[in-house]
C-alpha cells in the first residue's frame, strides 16, 4: 500500500511543483499600499497564484534589484529610484500590445513621470502623492496653541517649534530623499538641486532639529499618529491620512489631519516595473492589466488615499478621495508641488553620509 | 595517514573553506572594486575567458581606495569604537544577570536541573525577531512597563525606553542571556561541592569561599560567555534598528547604510572585511583559552 502511494504523491507533489512556477506572480509593492482583497480577485479573474510581499524603503527594493535575481515579477519603486534602475538596465521594456487597459492612464501623471522613464517605455503609474506634515491638532495646538502653523515647514524646521513638539513625539521620514529636497526648498534653494555644497546647506537646520525627532522611520508613524503616541510626523500623504481613518475606526478621540506644506511639496510617483530577470513576465503584464482596470485601480485608491495615474479610475472614486485636495490638489496647489531627480554616485554618498549625520548626531 | 582519519579531518576543513574562506574572498575581491550603475553594482568583474590578460587585468583593476576612505571619515572608527563600547557594556551586563541564574541553577535539586536547563532553552524556540519585537510592546510609552510602574506610583510620567540606548542593551541583554548561562552553569556544575565544605573547615566565611573557590572555579565558563555575548553584539544590527534610537550608532547599521542607501557595496565590503579583522582579535583569544583549558 505505501509502496504503491509514493508515485502517485511524486506526481502530485511534481505536478504542484510545476504548477506553481508557471502560474505564480510575485509582487514586492509598498506596505499598506493595496486594498487586499483585490489580490483574491486577481487569482480568481485570471487563475495565477499571487505572492505579495512589502517593503517600506526604496534602498532595500534598490538593492534588490541591483543584486539581481530577486525572484520578483512586479516591483513598484518611486521614480527617482526607477530612473537609476533603469540606467543600470534592471528593467525590461513593457509590451503594450498586452495592456489594453493602459489608455486608461491620466495624461497630467504620464507628463511627470516621463521625467524619469523617458516615453514611459518601462513603466506604468501605481500611485502618486506628496511628502507633507501629519498632525495630531489637539495635542498641537496644547503645546503650540492655537496658531500653531499646521500648515508650514516652520512647524518641524523651526527649533523653537520642535523643542516644544517633541514632548509629544515627532517622526521623520528614514528618507533623505525626502526630507532633503524640504529643508533645501525651506532655505529658499533648488530643492533638486545636485551639488554637493548647496545640499550641504541643510546641515545645519537639520542639525538644529534633530535632538527633538523621536525617530526616523518610514513606516511606524502610521500608527504612531493613530494611537497617539506621536502629534506630529514629516510623512507620506496617504500615509497619514490612513492614520486618520484607523484613529477614527479606533474611536480613541485622535484626530489627524494633513497638509501639503505651503512653501511647496515633494509630488512623488510610485511606478510599477518588470525586473528583466523576472521569471514570470507574462503573468505580471497580467497583474498590471488587472490593477490598470479602473475598478480595480479605483479600489486600491479609495482604500489607500493615494491618488492614482489612472483617469477612467476617477469616476470610481469615492467623494472623500477625489474631492479631498491633501489628495487630488487643486490645479494652484498643482503648481506649487515639485518634483526631484536621481543623484549621481558620488552626490548619493553626500546626501547619505549627511544623513547619517543629522541621524546619529556623527 | 589513515584514510578515515583523513576524511574526518577533512571534514571541517571542508566546512571552513566552502563557508568561511570563499565567502570572505569574494567580500574582499569585492571590496578592491570599484561601484558602478550596474547589476551587479560594481567592477570589475572576473572574466575567465579572456585568459592570463584578463586575470592581469583583474588585478590592476583592485586597489585599496575603499579601506583609505575609511580612514578619512570619522564616522567609521567612531562607529567601531562605539559598536566595541555597547557591545563590552552589554556583555558584561548580560554576564551580571547570568551568573547568578547559572549559579542558582547549579545548586538546585538535580531532578530540577532539566527543567531549569529547558527553561532557558525554551524562548529559542520561538523566532528572535518576535521576541526583540515583543519588546517594543514592553517598553514603549504606553507599554505594559510603563503601565505597571504608573499603577503601581512608582513614576508619574511615563519613562522613554525605547529608541535608546538603555533599549538596545535591554534587547542585548535578553537576546544573548542563555549564551552566558549555559557555559557558566556548566562550569559550575562540574565544580566539587566538597571543595566549599573544606574551604569551610579551613575558616572561610561562605563570601570568602565563593570568591576564592567557586569564582575562581567558573572562570573558563564566565570567560566563553562572554566572548560568545561579545562576538555576536559587535557586529548586531537587528537589535539596535529595531529597539535603538536614531542617536545609536553601530558598525551594522554603517553597513546596512553603505550597502542599501549609498549602493556601495565596495565600501559596505571594506567596512565587513575590517570588522572581521577586529573581530579575528577576540577569536583567536578565545581559541586559545579553550585550548588551554581542553
Amino acid at each position: 500500500m505505501k509502496k504503491a502511494m509514493l508515485p502517485l504523491a511524486a506526481v502530485l507533489l511534481g505536478g504542484t511543483a510545476a504548477m506553481a512556477t508557471e502560474g505564480t506572480v510575485h509582487v514586492y509593492n509598498w506596505s499598506d499600499y493595496i486594498d487586499e482583497s483585490l489580490l483574491a480577485k486577481f487569482e480568481e479573474e485570471t487563475g495565477l497564484e499571487l505572492v505579495y510581499d512589502v517593503f517600506d524603503s526604496n534602498e532595500l527594493l534598490e538593492t534588490k534589484l541591483l543584486a539581481g535575481g530577486s525572484g520578483y515579477d512586479v516591483v513598484v519603486p518611486t521614480g527617482t529610484f526607477l530612473e537609476r534602475q533603469i540606467q543600470a538596465g534592471v528593467f525590461r521594456e513593457l509590451d503594450f500590445g498586452q495592456l489594453p487597459n493602459s489608455e486608461n492612464l491620466w495624461d497630467v501623471v504620464k507628463e511627470r513621470t516621463e521625467k524619469y522613464d523617458p516615453g514611459n517605455a518601462y513603466s506604468v503609474n501605481y500611485m502618486w502623492g506628496t511628502t507633507g506634515l501629519g498632525v495630531n491638532m489637539a495635542k498641537v495646538q496644547e503645546v503650540l496653541g492655537e496658531d500653531a502653523p499646521i500648515d508650514s515647514l516652520d512647524l518641524v524646521f523651526k527649533p523653537e517649534k520642535m523643542e516644544k513638539l517633541a514632548s509629544c513625539g515627532v517622526h521623520f521620514l528614514d528618507a533623505p530623499t525626502e526630507i532633503i529636497p524640504a529643508a533645501l526648498r525651506y532655505l529658499g534653494e533648488d530643492p533638486d538641486s545636485h551639488d554637493p555644497d548647496v545640499i550641504g546647506k541643510t546641515e545645519d537646520l537639520l542639525m538644529s532639529v534633530r535632538p527633538y525627532v523621536t525617530k526616523f522611520h518610514s513606516s511606524e508613524y502610521i500608527n504612531a499618529l493613530a494611537n497617539g503616541e506621536i502629534c506630529v510626523a514629516f510623512g507620506w500623504s496617504g500615509d497619514i491620512l490612513q492614520a486618520r481613518d484607523r484613529a477614527a475606526e479606533a474611536d480613541n478621540g485622535v484626530e489627524i489631519t494633513y497638509n501639503a506644506p505651503k512653501e511647496g511639496a515633494l509630488m512623488w510617483f510610485d511606478q510599477m516595473a518588470i525586473p528583466a530577470d523576472a521569471p514570470n513576465p507574462e503573468g505580471a503584464l497580467a497583474f498590471l492589466n488587472f490593477i490598470m482596470d479602473p475598478q480595480n485601480m479605483a479600489a486600491a485608491s479609495n482604500y489607500v488615499y493615494y491618488a492614482n495615474g489612472n483617469k477612467a479610475s476617477q469616476e470610481f472614486l469615492n467623494e472623500d478621495v477625489i474631492g479631498d485636495p491633501a489628495i487630488y490638489p487643486s490645479e494652484e496647489t498643482l503648481e506649487n508641488l515639485y518634483t526631484v531627480t536621481a543623484y549621481e554616485p558620488k552626490v548619493q554618498r553626500v546626501v547619505t553620509r549627511l544623513w547619517t549625520k543629522v541621524k546619529s548626531g556623527t | 595517514m589513515n584514510p578515515r582519519r583523513l576524511v574526518l579531518i577533512a571534514a571541517p576543513y571542508a566546512w571552513l573553506l566552502a563557508l568561511f574562506m570563499v565567502p570572505f574572498l569574494i567580500v574582499l575581491k569585492i571590496s578592491l572594486s570599484d561601484t558602478a550603475v550596474a547589476i551587479p553594482p560594481y567592477a570589475p568583474t572576473f572574466d575567465l575567458s579572456a585568459g592570463w590578460a584578463g586575470i592581469r587585468e583583474f588585478f590592476g583593476g583592485l586597489d585599496f581606495e575603499n579601506f583609505i576612505w575609511l580612514t578619512e571619515d570619522d564616522l567609521y572608527w567612531k562607529s567601531y569604537l562605539s559598536s566595541m563600547k555597547i557591545a563590552a557594556v552589554a556583555t558584561f551586563l548580560t554576564l551580571l544577570a547570568g551568573y547568578p541564574v547559572a549559579y542558582a541553577m547549579s545548586r538546585a535539586k538535580p531532578e530540577w536541573r532539566p527543567t531549569l536547563m529547558m527553561l532557558i532553552i525554551l524562548p529559542f524556540w520561538s523566532s528572535a525577531l518576535i521576541r526583540v519585537y515583543a519588546w517594543i510592546g514592553i517598553l514603549q510609552s504606553e507599554g505594559y512597563l510603563n503601565q505597571l510602574l504608573l499603577w503601581s506610583g512608582v513614576i508619574d510620567t511615563p519613562l522613554s525606553i525605547l529608541n535608546t540606548q538603555v533599549a538596545v542593551y535591554i534587547g542585548i541583554v535578553y537576546t544573548y542571556l542563555p549564551f552566558m548561562i549555559l557555559p557558566i552553569y556548566a562550569s559550575l556544575e562540574k565544580m566539587d561541592e566538597s571543595l566549599l565544605e573544606a574551604a569551610e573547615d579551613l575558616g572561610c566565611t561562605r563570601i570568602t569561599a565563593f570568591w576564592r573557590v567557586t569564582f575562581p572555579l567558573s572562570k573558563p565558563g564566565i570567560i566563553a560567555g562572554c566572548f560568545l555575548v561579545f562576538i555576536p553584539s559587535l557586529g548586531e544590527f537587528v537589535i539596535p534598528s529595531i529597539l535603538g534610537g536614531s542617536q545609536t550608532l553601530m558598525i551594522g547599521k554603517v553597513l546596512w547604510e553603505e550597502f542599501f542607501s549609498n549602493r556601495d557595496w565596495p565600501v559596505a565590503s571594506a567596512v565587513a572585511v575590517v570588522l572581521l579583522l577586529i573581530l579575528v582579535i577576540p577569536i583567536v583569544l578565545f581559541q586559545r583559552n579553550e585550548e588551554r583549558n581542553a
